[in-house]
């Protein structure tokens, strides 16, 4: 199992780390790259995390998702500081056998990421800055994966 | 204890950290955030609704009735926003 944990200022190369994430027995790969969305007055975003916290955190969510599913790889990228509209801000990447897995396994990890992770948002619109408030939307998103 | 304060706790604060004594009467994580509400100004602004808060012992993410002990790492933030 291939678990890659990044939190950074700098971007990052899909193609580069999907060859870094596959192996012998990977048959499928799937990956979500969350982007700063413009189009409402939104300039940039400015994140902030919890050192420590959050890749302790991340790891967690990786080993709950390898319990659930056969994976062989698992790669979370985080973006911190000041990103503009259309950057890029997370990939996650997850390797398996089969697709299904694969899909599963994408879709829980973001849910779980954006409800669990100790990272901030602060939104630029114009010249005024705000802190995002949190969606009741992402924890039902996330409230899904609970095994009942 | 070494208390930790992020995003707009920490800007109503106006510090990202400080060291605060275990005493007796720091039993849980309820306790310390009603301790630091009573110093007023920017601390009775940040932790004014904790419905509004979210905290973490050693980096585990812990509900008001969590147990402190001398040494720990508290930290007092907003729901989180990533992804």
């Amino acid at each position: 199992m291939i678990l890659n944990i990044h939190i950074q200022n700098e971007d990052f190369d899909l193609n580069d780390e999907i060859e870094a994430l596959v192996g012998d027995g990977t048959g499928a790969v799937a990956s979500f790259i969350g982007l700063v969305r413009g189009g409402d007055g939104l300039t940039a975003l400015t994140l902030e995390h919890y050192p420590g916290m959050t890749e302790r955190e991340i790891e967690r969510i990786a080993q709950d998702a390898q319990g659930r599913w056969t994976l062989s790889g698992i790669t979370i990228i985080h973006r911190v500081g000041r990103l503009e509209v259309g950057e890029r801000i997370v990939l996650v990447a997850v390797a398996a056998g089969h697709r299904g897995s694969a899909f599963e396994a994408c879709q829980f990890l973001m849910d779980y990421l954006k409800t669990r992770a100790p990272f901030w948002k602060q939104e630029e619109r114009g010249g005024a800055v705000d802190w995002v408030d949190a969606k009741a939307s992402d924890d039902a998103a996330a409230g899904r994966w609970r095994k009942t | 204890m070494n208390v930790l304060y992020f995003a707009w706790v920490r800007q109503k604060i106006g510090r990202a950290e400080e060291t605060i004594e275990h005493t007796p009467a720091l039993r849980t994580v309820g306790d310390l955030a009603a301790m630091l509400k009573a110093r007023g100004g920017g601390y009775a602004e940040a932790f004014a609704d904790l419905r509004r808060l979210r905290a973490a012992v050693n980096q585990n993410h812990v509900g008001l009735d969590a147990i402190l002990a001398a040494g720990d790492e508290v930290a007092f933030f907003p729901p989180v926003t990533g992804g």
